[in-house]
């Protein structure tokens, strides 16, 4: 990869993982709030199974602290989260990418879903009351996005 | 990897146990202001089309109503201060003190989404206007909450619905006291532990007691509607609905509640603008 290429893809890194947390606190109207999906989580595990050399589990890292310090949940909870996560799909990432996209969803839903179990850890051990019967939509949701968003990103990641 | 996990352990136990990390969260939130600016940005400029392009007519009656309205809150207001003065003559003349007028400053909502589970809202003011912990906010019909966390340029509060909250409480037409504690849902609050036999009706009016000294005395929380005396349980179910409007409001009061003495915030630095 040329130099200019790499600087390429580093903007679009940066620029959809900032659009990424722009849309994680996008105002939502009160019935669609609790379905919202983990926006910052797929494009990051987009990224690391993509270019697991450029984005590891440190840019997860960061990622996640930045979306602690956005939506005001403990300091180090997605940080945590999504930490672990990045760790599984660069570990994972020859094999993931080799599968059909919709396959590749469902190993993403296991993730989205761990990363969700660790929040519900989380806020039980704070006292955190949270809505169970609606818990696990975002992570439903967020597995069927993902055939979609891998498909756009791929695209644009073809195209620059 | 590990590092980075024992990190954020290590971040989680700070964050939750002691406050070391306001620096810290302050410095992220600086960083992050770029981005919830951005969201805000679209209700923003909406607001501002919405004003800019009003047509005269509408303006005028906007004008119009707003003068009316003055009106009426001067004559109302002559009347307070008349009941003011008086209300201090006759304090003093029990020998009890009592400090009417509070600083206030308007703060405005960034209409940004915080964590769906908690109820919170990000207020546009910060520390470098004089905010603190703890500050009580109202806005035009009843109290909303308190600021939990200050940064530089913004504030996050807790609404009084949050399922963490509770605010002490009165009954504004007999001063009977309890606690109004928030249920997690938007539209209610809860006032556990009131005896059956307790008068307290459907319709009562609940103000703030001024106990534990977070909020000033004599502000409306909220007006009881739900009432359940069940003669086999302990304690009647009683509810109340808010009366400020938590999730409508793009404007909100900060209020000073002043040295009263019994506050374990410092006193706010002078740099805020004073209530005119």
């Amino acid at each position: 990869m040329s130099a200019l290429t790499e600087r390429h893809s580093g903007s679009l890194i940066l620029g959809t993982l900032l659009l990424a947390l722009v849309l994680s606190i996008v105002p939502l109207p009160d019935t669609l709030r609790y379905a919202r999906p983990d926006w910052a989580l797929l494009v990051l595990l987009y990224w690391n199974l993509h270019l697991p050399d450029r984005v590891g589990v440190g840019a997860a890292w960061l990622v996640g602290l930045l979306q602690d310090a956005l939506v005001g949940s403990l300091l180090g909870q997605h940080a945590l989260a999504y930490t672990l996560c990045a760790y599984i799909a660069v570990k994972l990432h020859q094999r993931l990418r080799l599968y059909p996209l919709w396959q590749q969803a469902i190993s993403i839903s296991v993730l989205l879903a761990l990363a969700q179990l660790l929040f519900l850890w989380i806020n039980g051990i704070l006292g955190r009351p949270v809505n169970i019967t609606l818990y696990w939509l975002p992570t439903l949701l967020g597995m069927l996005i993902w055939p979609l968003l891998a498909f756009v990103l791929r695209f644009l990641q073809r195209s620059t | 990897m590990a590092v980075l996990v024992i990190a954020s352990v290590v971040l989680m136990t700070l964050d939750h146990r002691q406050h070391h990390l306001e620096s810290f969260r302050s410095a992220l939130s600086v960083l992050i202001y770029p981005i919830q600016w951005l969201v805000d940005l679209p209700s923003n400029t909406t607001d501002w089309f919405q004003e800019s392009l009003a047509s005269r007519r509408s303006l005028q009656e906007e004008n119009d109503r707003l003068k009316t309205e003055q009106l009426l809150l001067k004559a109302e207001l002559q009347k307070y201060q008349s009941l003011q003065t008086e209300n201090q003559r006759l304090r003093k003349l029990l020998d009890s003190s009592f400090k009417v007028g509070e600083r206030v400053l308007i703060a405005e909502l960034l209409s940004v989404d915080l964590d769906p589970y908690r109820h919170e809202i990000l207020l546009n003011k910060g520390s470098r206007d004089g905010v603190y912990v703890g500050q009580p906010i109202v806005d035009a019909s009843g109290v909303m909450g308190q600021i939990t966390q200050v940064t530089p340029l913004t504030a996050t509060a807790m609404l009084i619905t949050d399922p963490s909250h509770a605010i002490p409480v009165q009954v504004d037409r007999n001063g009977l006291r309890s606690v109004a504690q928030g249920i997690g849902s938007i539209e209610w609050l809860s006032l556990p532990h009131i005896p059956n036999s307790a008068d307290i009706h459907e319709g009562d009016l609940l103000v703030t007691s001024g106990l534990g000294g977070r909020f000033p005395p004599g502000y409306p929380v909220a007006r009881v509607e739900r009432l359940q005396r069940d003669p086999g349980e302990a304690f009647a179910k009683i509810f109340a609905r808010p009366l400020a409007a938590l999730d409508r409001s793009r404007e909100v009061l900060l209020i000073w509640t002043g040295d009263s003495g019994q506050q374990t915030q410092p006193a706010a630095p002078p740099a805020a603008e004073p209530a005119p």
